[in-house]
């Protein structure tokens, strides 16, 4: 009897410091969704987790406070060479603790199924937002706005329903951000859904969850939770750009933009690696061999998929080739036009 | 000279020789081919990987058993080849690729080679006899003596055995040593050596990574399932009381085909790689280097293994007990081999049918799980893992059964509810095969689903609850004695109750949500195997060993091996599952250093290194012992078991006289009761 009197008492103390071990450690990240909740918050993911925790502590110090016990004190004396007390079983205890644990298992695979229909709870005006995941990138279209962008703006406090997609010829791949708890394959031929709420305004990222091939780590985007304020700020400026994008000479400068040419190639006037833009169409363009051309379309398209075809004089062939298509390069062409 | 070399010194050195020669021969193949000289390219590599392990074997044992299988393996792969090719050649299509061979002549060819391999080490001579009408004895003549036996074929289960034991611990550090590679490479962010300039076997480092983080799984899976069958093998008949297996001649083929298999598995790391991991979800897999189809193969295989090897055990089981051995008198081993075998009896072809699959939708384009062809990419999932969580259970359950077997012995008490853990195993084995969705719970499959299925792997805890409190009981009270065995086998019960309390997390959906595909379900499958299968299975060795051979092993080194591996293993896995809550995701080469993970992969990896050290202190005391333990004749652990009722080694045919059960098996502490009672010879 005093043994078990001693192990009860072990196993309580036990249970107790491993909880609130487990729980001092910090095991989770910040929590930036209200499906990714509170301890307090019933139903959410985090307070599903602390139930795990209470469940995970409490049965480790009942399976090995009485084995760590039993090590100590029903060691075999020195010389001993007889046999322990012949105890085969006991069936109510057997019972007991078949029975028990099945009713703990029922309440949390109940607890389970409440937390699982919070977590995926829909509010009607969700605000859709189209992902597209690639080998190897992720970009996010928001439909009513026209925007198509490579970074994740959301609004604080505001239900957002991600729909997302993987080309026909694509990949698995799964969206994944730890600070929102949750993550969602994204599978080809078919439309995925993720709800999620955030909570707490912050930079965070996405990562992709499932193994998508050679670049697989390196997948990822920002995630960005701002006020709505800011929110509507940058979906304006980007819908500004996105307008600007429907003409040509508009895409032009996004290209320009997107790439970095005007590292190399002012559009000042300044002397760089590459000649400036400034006036440059239509004007004469003296080449390293020597002869003259005039800077039309049909030589800027040429410049532009050939680069080192004809170079002007007092520079190195040194700009490399870049995967245009033609379109785009008629958009540079375009821009370049503009540039007096 | 080279007659009177050490035979394991002239392995090597033919080994040397002839990788090099090997090589030069790739290089020139390879030249001819592509035009070009690729020093790390993947022809040299696999001319070097095949010439110099069929050459350490010819140097060990001569053009006989092993080598010749190897020898056929090699001719049967590029006769498919070469037969593929001419078709294509004829056909109009190209008849070498950048692998040399295209790859249907990959596929076609390394098939042909597999079987080639079972015909050239003899594994069907028997069969192919009786299918000529020529008889051969009833009892199998064994042609090899001492060592030499373990290289050709046996039909003596206990050479059979020692044989799928040996290969399961030849895998296991060959797995290892893959993890110690990528676990170097992850010891700080950012790409050390497996960068994206280097270039071996077809392969950028982030690509290697990923084949050896795949290869690491299926070849310690592998080397999981033979390392169980070589227990089962070894013991089950002996507990028994049985001469053999039911049918000896098909054990010996189920082992043979893990060789051949094995080496398809290696051979996809050097032919460009698969980066899908272990599961080779599709469509990834549809595309993956040719490397894939040999993982496909290799493990389609292996399969073969485990379905005749689990027949085998039903059918030894309910044939072959001694008299008196009711299913209540069973060695609670028996009924863990029994519910294992079962398992992989039935559900093992999922797993090659659903990689069959993949394997046609790349050679005939038929777009099973192709969504431009409007296959479903989540119907592959589900097949796999249909096999691929009740194999867990395959894994896991004999481990477990070792536990209760040993437990016993070492508590000096009865087994506490012997029936309840019995049936807990079988329990186990059907409940395993109604969870496989909830490694699916992030896949995309019907949301509602994931209710029936949380529920049902929820269930899971209550059998193995059974355990776990009935092994507490046998303790609670007992004589305790801690030799090495008796150490692992605590050791594997609190870290299987590790793996355990971190399953239910990942059965409730919304908590799996977070941690699906992180390093918290590395860390949690690590301890469930390591809790199941690593220390059981070293328990296992360390109690049968003075049965195999008459001596025991280095006690002393045995508790160096515990006593560096266990502290090392929890760092391990607590780290893994610490780093994986807080978002380090699973199978990437590198990580975010703003994550602040640095430190923790440090430590990983000083762990896997002690853990590979205390391995490497396992492997010298095991073949050192051979020779060199201690002898131990008698019954050393004072055992009840009928195995040990008989000196050591274990006789050639078993036991002399047959016996009876005529008490309960784990009887400890009941004055004046026995197991078994030999039966005296008629004369």
């Amino acid at each position: 009897m005093r043994h078990f009197i001693v192990v009860g008492v072990l196993i309580i103390v036990m249970a107790f410091a491993t909880y609130f071990g487990l729980t001092s450690l910090g095991l989770m990240p910040v929590a930036a969704s209200a499906q990714a909740g509170s301890i307090s918050q019933a139903g959410s993911i985090d307070w599903m987790w602390n139930l795990q925790m209470i469940a995970m502590s409490f049965l480790f110090a009942l399976i090995a406070v009485p084995i760590g016990y039993s090590l100590i004190m029903f060691r075999r004396k020195k010389g001993d060479t007889t046999d322990a007390e012949h105890i085969e079983g006991n069936t109510a205890l057997e019972i007991t603790w078949t029975v028990v644990p099945l009713f703990i298992v029922v309440a949390f695979a109940y607890f389970g199924a409440y937390s699982l229909s919070e977590t995926l709870r829909a509010d009607p005006n969700a605000m859709v937002i189209k992902v597209m995941a690639r080998q190897w990138s992720w970009s996010f279209e928001y439909p009513q706005a026209g925007v198509i962008s490579n970074e994740l703006y959301l609004p604080v406090g505001k239900q957002v329903l991600l729909k997302m997609e993987s080309p026909l010829d694509g990949v698995l791949h799964s969206f994944f951000v730890p600070e929102f708890r949750m993550k969602q394959d994204v599978v080809p031929g078919r439309v995925t859904e993720y709800r999620v709420t955030p909570t707490l305004e912050g930079s965070y990222k996405v990562r992709c969850a499932e193994l998508c091939g050679t670049s697989h780590y390196n997948m990822e985007s920002p995630v960005n939770v701002v006020s709505q304020k800011n929110f509507d700020a940058w979906l304006n400026a980007r819908q500004v750009e996105a307008q600007a994008a429907k003409t040509p000479e508009g895409a032009g400068q996004l290209l320009v933009a997107a790439n970095g040419c005007t590292g190399c190639h002012s559009l000042d006037g300044k002397a760089g690696v590459g000649p400036t833009w400034q006036d440059l169409f239509n004007s004469q363009v003296k080449l390293a061999d020597g002869s003259t051309v005039t800077a039309d379309e049909a030589y800027l398209t040429e410049s532009i998929a050939a680069p080192n075809a004809k170079v002007v004089e007092g520079f190195q062939p040194a700009m490399p080739q870049y995967p245009f298509t033609p379109e785009e390069i008629a958009n540079l062409v375009a821009y370049i036009q503009t540039l007096k | 000279m080279m007659k009177n070399m050490n035979p394991v010194w002239r392995g090597l050195l033919f080994l040397v020789l002839f990788g090099l020669v090997g090589y030069a021969l790739g290089l020139g193949v390879d030249f001819l081919v592509v035009r070009s000289l690729r020093f790390s390219g993947s022809v040299p590599s696999l001319f070097t990987l095949l010439l110099g392990f069929t050459a350490f074997f010819f140097g060990l044992f001569g053009y006989r058993g092993i080598t010749r299988g190897l020898v056929w393996q090699v001719v049967g792969t590029l006769l498919g080849g070469f037969f593929v090719a001419g078709i294509r050649a004829i056909m109009g299509l190209s008849a070498f690729g950048d692998f040399f061979f295209t790859e249907p002549s990959w596929v076609f060819g390394a098939f042909v080679g597999a079987i080639s391999f079972i015909f050239g080490v003899g594994a069907v001579d028997d069969w192919v006899k009786w299918a000529r009408g020529i008889d051969t004895p009833e009892e199998h003549e064994e042609h090899y003596h001492g060592w030499e036996k373990y290289f050709a074929v046996s039909l003596d289960h206990k050479v059979i055995g020692i044989q799928y034991t040996v290969t399961a611990l030849l895998l296991i550090s060959i797995g290892g040593l893959f993890a110690l590679i990528f676990r170097t490479e992850l010891a700080q962010s950012s790409l050390q050596f497996l960068t994206l300039d280097m270039k071996l076997f077809g392969q950028n480092g982030p690509q290697l990574y990923n084949t050896l983080m795949s290869l690491h799984g299926m070849i310690m899976i592998v080397s999981i399932l033979l390392g169980v069958a070589g227990i089962m093998n070894y013991v089950v008949p002996l507990l028994l009381g049985a001469q053999d297996m039911a049918f000896p001649r098909l054990n010996a083929f189920s082992f043979w085909v893990a060789v051949p298999a094995s080496v398809l598995l290696l051979m996809s790391l050097v032919l460009g790689g698969f980066d899908t991991g272990w599961t080779a979800y599709p469509p990834l897999s549809a595309r993956a280097p040719v490397g894939m189809q040999m993982f496909f193969l290799g493990v389609f295989v292996a399969g073969w293994s485990s379905i005749l090897g689990g027949l085998n055990i039903v059918a030894t089981v309910l044939r072959m007990r001694a008299k008196g051995m009711t299913a209540f008198r069973m060695p609670i081993l028996v009924w863990a081999s029994i519910a294992t075998s079962i398992i992989s009896l039935t559900a093992t072809q999922l797993i090659g049918l659903s990689f069959q699959l993949v394997m046609f939708q790349r050679l005939f384009g038929m777009g099973f799980f192709d969504p431009a062809k409007g296959g479903n990419p989540v119907l592959f999932q589900h097949l796999f893992w249909f096999y691929s969580h009740p194999a867990v259970y395959v894994f896991v359950l004999p481990g477990l059964g070792v536990i209760s077997e040993l437990l016993p012995v070492f508590s000096r008490k009865p087994l506490f509810g012997y029936k309840w853990i019995a049936m807990s195993s079988l329990g186990i084995a059907l409940v395993g095969f109604l969870v496989w969705a909830h490694h699916m719970f992030t896949s995309g499959m019907n949301e509602y689903l994931r209710v029936p299925f949380m529920y049902s792997t929820l269930l899971v805890a209550i059998p193995t609850g059974v355990k776990f409190f009935s092994w507490v009981a046998t303790l609670w009270k007992g004589k305790i004695e801690t030799p090495t065995p008796m150490l692992f086998v605590l050791g594997g019960i609190v870290v299987f109750l590790l793996g355990g309390l971190t399953g239910p997390p990942n059965a409730t959906v919304s908590v799996d949500l977070h941690l699906h595909d992180t390093y918290f379900i590395v860390g949690h499958f690590h301890d469930t195997i390591f809790g199941g299968f690593v220390f059981p299975f070293f328990a296992a060795l360390y109690y049968w060993f003075p049965k195999a051979t008459g001596r025991r092993m280095n006690e002393t080194l045995g508790k160096i091996h515990f006593w560096l591996m266990t502290p090392a293993f929890f760092a391990l896995t607590l780290g893994m599952m610490r780093i994986g809550l807080l978002g380090m995701r699973r199978r990437i080469v590198d990580y975010d250093p703003t994550m602040g993970f640095d430190t923790y992969h440090l430590m990983l990896t000083v762990m896997g290194y002690l853990i590979a050290l205390s391995v490497l202190i396992f492997i010298y005391n095991f073949f050192n012992s051979i020779n060199n333990g201690e002898k131990a004749e008698g019954n050393i652990w004072n055992s009840r078991s009928p195995e040990w009722q008989v000196p050591s080694p274990m006789p050639t045919h078993n036991y002399d006289q047959p016996f009876e059960v005529v008490g309960e098996p784990y009887d400890y502490g009941l004055a004046g009761s026995k197991y078994v009672q030999f039966i005296e010879k008629k004369k």
